[in-house]
């Protein structure tokens, strides 16, 4: 009987405990953020969709090595490039990627021995066409430099 | 009046009475696709049979197509909430096979990570196993510390779920002085958390009644499926290959295993709380230790092409022993790449288990199980 009694107290108790921890939350700062009408700022090594880097004229710094394209395990890169009459480098013309099929994993980036891909900062990608995920990172510098 | 907690009685079958229920593919008890034939008995279960591969991606078959380094981010897509301590896996067998020198640095960063990332996992079930039973604050609570966690991953490996940050001999990129000193403020901040959740969740009683003596696993039961972790650890079985086949750098930490001999769901509960903090000593201890120097070695083969042989590598992951065995035929493409998932184990003693249990009984003890569908279906 005693036993009986001291475990609704015991359990009367513990859910008193529980209730004084919920109300020290509720008192609380709000830690969440009201997206999208605030948005946090990516941090500096997030890995996005991939970004070709640009030299100093604005020119692409990819040489068509191709190596991007054979490390990604998707086959989501596909480039073309011409060698231009009379000089040694190749020039990139197509630069494709198949944002449907990557799964972010960075191999292209590191991958790269001339400094010519980066992550890009972007998030914001969700879309109902299949068409918006083929990128067209040639395109893509062109208009960040325009 | 103050009965003892009573075991499941016998029940009279009566086979015209029987009916199926059905639980998943998609419900939110199994988390994930699941899919869960029950043959009842008014509320008892009379046979079980969980049925699996619903989003089976065949990432052993991917393992025998891909290169060594293509198939590093598939190993994350295994497990969600633990990712990190998959890829340790399989990094650490192809290190083994091909006779690559992990720097210390590296290996002390490795197991911080895996440690953290324990942690998150832990969180996460902690939170959706309250769930399961129909307390909602608490997962609140702990996503909250979790994020924490996930920030910091994010600062150093670039994404917060799908980590793809151990290469072959190393990790992707150094930390740096903002993770460990985010590292040390999350430490005390954690301890402050359990000692919230004990608070909130541990002691309370209608908690305790739905765990206390339910769902008993005897020792038999769990060597015959081959669980591990948490599973096996609350039914007296002092089981961690952390501590059992040493890997890494973690013979050099102090820590304990938690051991439950209770073998109900409320000591598969006690073993994870507890995990937590033993996770914690560990990354306290790393960081006080953490050694200068490089984090990828100077001398690596270009293209991994591991000498023909077989290998295996186990490690603990927040869901139990995950086990990477590889069968290499001197090509750069693995001939064969076994994956041993720990939550595949696990799963299957739950049918023979739950026979005589009741449904909300059978769902508190799958929920205490901590399955991660996509990891089971691999």
């Amino acid at each position: 009987m005693v036993t009986y009694f001291s475990e609704i107290y015991r359990g009367l108790l513990s859910l008193f405990e529980g209730m004084g921890v919920t109300f020290k939350e509720f008192i609380k700062p709000t830690v969440t953020v009201s997206y999208p009408y605030e948005t946090l700022e990516m941090c500096e090594r997030y890995r996005g969709h991939i970004e070709l880097i640009e030299n100093e004229e604005g020119e692409p710094n990819c040489v068509v090595c191709m190596m991007c394209q054979r490390a990604c395990p998707s086959d989501c890169i596909s480039i073309a490039g011409k060698k231009e009459e009379g000089s040694k480098k190749k020039v990139l013309t197509k630069y494709m990627l198949d944002f449907t099929k990557c799964s972010l994993c960075g191999t292209c980036v590191e991958s790269c021995n001339f400094n010519a891909l980066d992550f890009s900062k972007e998030y914001n990608l969700a879309s109902t066409r299949k068409e918006d995920f083929y990128f067209d990172l040639l395109k893509r510098l062109e208009d960040r430099n325009k | 009046m103050n009965a003892p907690v009573e075991t499941n009685a016998p029940i009279e079958i009566q086979p015209d009475e029987t009916f199926i229920l059905n639980v998943g593919p998609q419900h939110p008890a199994t988390h994930g696709v699941l899919r869960v034939k029950m043959e009842m008995n008014g509320e008892y279960i009379v046979d079980a049979e969980t049925v699996i591969g619903y989003i089976h991606r065949m990432h052993e078959k991917m393992g025998e197509i891909k290169t060594y380094p293509q198939f590093l981010m598939n190993l994350s897509r295994m497990d969600y909430l633990g990712a990190l301590g998959y890829s340790h896996g399989h990094v650490l067998v192809v290190e083994k096979a091909s006779a690559i020198e992990v720097p210390e640095r590296a290996e002390y960063i490795r197991a911080i990570m895996v440690e953290l990332n324990r942690i998150a996992s832990h969180l996460f079930w902690f939170g959706a196993f309250v769930m399961d039973l129909g307390g909602f604050s608490p997962l609140m609570y702990a996503l909250q510390d979790r994020e924490h966690i996930l920030d910091m991953l994010e600062a150093v490996t670039g994404s917060r779920l799908t980590y793809c940050y151990f290469r072959f001999g190393g990790v992707y990129n150094d930390i740096d002085d903002d993770f460990i000193s985010a590292a040390r403020k999350f430490i005390p901040r954690m301890r402050k958390s359990l000692k919230k959740y004990h608070k909130l969740v541990t002691g309370n009683i209608i908690f305790r009644k739905r765990l206390e003596g339910v769902a008993p696993l005897s020792k038999e039961i769990c060597r015959k499926y081959g669980a591990s972790s948490a599973v096996a650890r609350g039914s007296g079985i002092n089981f961690d290959v952390r501590k059992n086949e040493p890997y890494s750098v973690y013979p050099e930490f102090d820590f304990d295993i938690p051991v439950y001999h209770e073998c109900d769901s409320m000591a598969r509960y006690m073993v994870r709380m507890d995990e937590i903090e033993q996770s914690l000593r560990i990354v306290e201890q790393g960081l006080a230790k953490l050694p200068d120097g490089p984090v990828m070695p100077k001398k690596k083969p270009k293209i991994i092409k591991p000498p023909a042989g077989d290998y295996y590598q186990a490690v603990e992951t927040a869901r139990g022993s995950f086990g990477v065995r590889l069968v290499s035929d001197g090509d750069k493409i693995p001939y064969r790449l076994k994956l041993r998932s720990p939550t595949y184990s696990n799963m299957h003693l739950f049918d023979e288990a739950c026979k005589g249990m009741m449904i909300m009984d059978a769902l508190a003890f799958m929920g205490s199980l901590d399955l991660v569908i996509p990891e089971i279906d691999r």
